[in-house]
């Protein structure tokens, strides 16, 4: 078991550590520069899948640009927006959703009602209407997509320290003379980690996908930086002449979100307690 | 209770249209000139403006937007030239349909897998129903569903891959659900194709859910299963089946009803990306069309339509926690 759970964390790891790489050095990686049109070469496929060109492993696009150049490039704005997305959006719906939990009454109602504000709306809508009014960009996607993710955090916190403040341990705590912010940070939130770890796995797969998703609807960052998502749109085009233009840009986000849960089930399975003592 | 939680609901509605309205107006582009074309005269643009109260002062077009949804009126869709209420209760069927069969979908794949991943631990077993669990979880639901078309539609020519309903089939509209209308009517013809066309587009937006749903149900059902009031009711000899039934799985439902209920809302946006990638024509479909042309009357009746429906399933969901958990008090 102890060696399942590490293989998980390694391996989760070593792909996480070689999309790092590549978004990092994808100058020096890329094959070819991503943006570079060349008209001969135009939806040449892979060499391996019967393309005449061996120098472009995963086949050109219609603007004759190289795939595999492209989705090393495209490596750095998933990766970018995904870990800082999740960051700034755990911090603020962890903080919520604890108090509320925790507190009760009024805050609880006034998390409740933002929360509610914020989960009322489709996703992707909010996402949507904040790129519009924001305009295209990098920081623009990351706090679309942060305003539309900190409250899965804050409900699932909330419904668990609901549960947990009616536990023995914490009334005890409380008995002894502690301070409720103490007890909030000492006790109770401590014995979320666990769900805060999910939530936040998925919620970085989500983000990642996110960010793929409104790429692939024209609306993520500029048309100027390759990314995953729009390579998906332009290639759907194509699908029936060119799927490489379509499979590999979606492995590649598929790969990535892959990687990122298997790291997150196996880093969850390795710090939490109680599945550590069993 | 509900009435309790019904009242609370009309500060949050109001805020959810306040904000989309404010969003849709503070937004780049101007509506009439997107719909009116760049040929359009500035005359022209000043009279459909006029004609439309959008030279009203921005708390003037939301006053009269709110009181006149108080009587059911949201006016003409900018596009379409039609009543939008019309035109979103045309396409809701669509879209509830897909949503009612990709949950269907997830939670008959997803509980039966998450619980007994979890009682068969680190077993074969378990291993398999994770990793299906971790790759279904990892795939953009839209890569899926052009990966569907490609091979189902595309190669092998299996599925339908747009629309809701083969070309010249009719449906007798009684509830304007397809599936229960053709069954209610008895024409199996028409049954038939509904499935068809619904399984590519169940399947996509189904997927992340039931994946979601089998981990936290793995995770959940562990979690009961370390505890002591577990321990005591083997102890006390009871038969692993009562165990399971009756004192993990009802407790193991907590977190499960949260993110079921999270999901929901997951499951109404992601059909606005599943139905762009099939041309189904639900509600998501019409979202995209009217955000792209700026049609902000159809946008706003839209994300309420969104919104009423997530907030009576958070209700739902909470009333759950109380009968599941009787601890827990709302």
């Amino acid at each position: 078991m102890v060696r399942f759970r590490h293989l998980k964390v390694f391996m989760g790891g070593c792909i996480l550590a070689t999309l790092f790489i590549c978004g990092v050095a994808a100058p020096l990686l890329a094959p070819f520069n991503p943006q570079e049109q060349r008209l001969e070469p135009r939806l040449q496929a892979p060499a391996w899948m019967g393309g005449q060109s061996a120098a472009n492993w995963l086949g050109t696009d219609n603007l004759g640009r190289d795939i595999l150049s492209r989705i090393i490039y495209g490596s750095r704005i998933s990766l970018l927006v995904g870990v800082t997305t999740v960051i700034l959006a755990g911090l603020v719906g962890c903080f919520l959703g604890a108090i509320a939990g925790y507190f009760g009454n009024g805050t609880d109602e006034a998390v409740s009602k933002v929360t509610e504000i914020f989960l009322a709306f489709p996703f992707l809508l909010l996402a949507i209407a904040l790129m519009a009014f924001l305009g295209q960009g990098v920081i623009n996607i990351i706090l679309a997509l942060m305003m539309s993710r900190w409250v899965q955090y804050c409900r699932v916190v909330r419904g668990e320290v609901l549960s947990l403040k009616q536990r023995d341990f914490v009334t005890a705590a409380k008995a002894l003379g502690g301070k409720d912010f103490y007890i909030l940070l000492k006790h109770v939130v401590p014995n979320t980690l666990a769900s805060i770890t999910v939530v936040a796995t998925f919620a970085m797969a989500i983000v990642i996908i996110s960010e793929a998703s409104l790429s692939f609807l024209g609306l993520g960052v500029p048309a100027s930086i390759p990314t995953w998502g729009s390579m998906l749109n332009e290639g759907r085009s194509y699908m029936n002449r060119a799927p490489w233009l379509t499979i590999f840009p979606g492995l590649a986000i598929f790969i990535t979100v892959f990687g990122i849960n298997l790291l997150g089930d196996g880093l969850r399975d390795m710090f939490d307690p109680k599945l550590r003592r069993q | 209770m509900i009435g309790r939680r019904l009242i609370g609901a009309i500060p949050v509605l109001l805020g959810i249209s306040f904000l989309v309205f404010l969003l849709m107006h503070l937004a780049p582009g101007d509506p009439v000139v997107l719909l009116l074309g760049d040929d359009a005269t500035p005359a022209d643009v000043a009279r459909v403006r006029h004609e439309w109260g959008l030279d009203q002062s921005l708390p003037v077009q939301y006053w009269q937007f709110v009181s006149r949804a108080m009587v059911g009126d949201f006016g003409q869709s900018l596009k379409f030239g039609e009543p939008v209420l019309k035109l979103v209760f045309e396409r809701l069927p669509a879209t509830v349909e897909l949503a009612v069969v990709s949950l269907l979908v997830a939670i008959l794949i997803s509980i039966p897998i998450g619980v007994y991943s979890a009682i068969k631990r680190d077993t074969l077993i378990d291993h398999a129903g994770t990793g299906m669990a971790l790759i279904g979880v990892s795939l953009p639901n839209f890569w899926l569903g052009i990966m569907l078309i490609y091979f189902l539609g595309g190669q092998w020519n299996l599925l339908p891959v747009a629309g809701r309903i083969e070309y010249g089939i009719e449906v007798k509209p009684i509830t304007h659900l397809y599936l229960v209308d053709s069954l209610i009517t008895g024409n199996l013809t028409a049954f038939w194709s509904v499935l068809q066309h619904l399984m590519m587009p169940a399947v996509t937006l189904g997927t992340a859910l039931a994946a979601i749903v089998t981990r936290i149900t793995r995770s959940s059902v562990l979690e009961v299963m370390r505890q002591e009031y577990v321990m005591t009711a083997r102890a006390k000899g009871l038969s692993e089946r009562v165990v399971v039934w009756r004192h993990i799985l009802r407790n193991a439902l907590i977190t499960v009803i949260t993110i079921l209920g999270l999901q929901l809302g997951a499951l109404l946006n992601g059909s606005v990306i599943t139905e762009t990638v099939f041309s189904y024509p639900g509600i998501g479909d019409l979202l995209i069309q009217s955000i792209s042309v700026r049609d902000y009357r159809l946008t706003q009746v839209l994300i309420l339509f969104f919104g009423i429906i997530y907030f009576v399933v958070n209700m739902l969901v909470d009333v759950l926690y109380t009968l599941v958990d009787p601890r827990i008090k709302l």
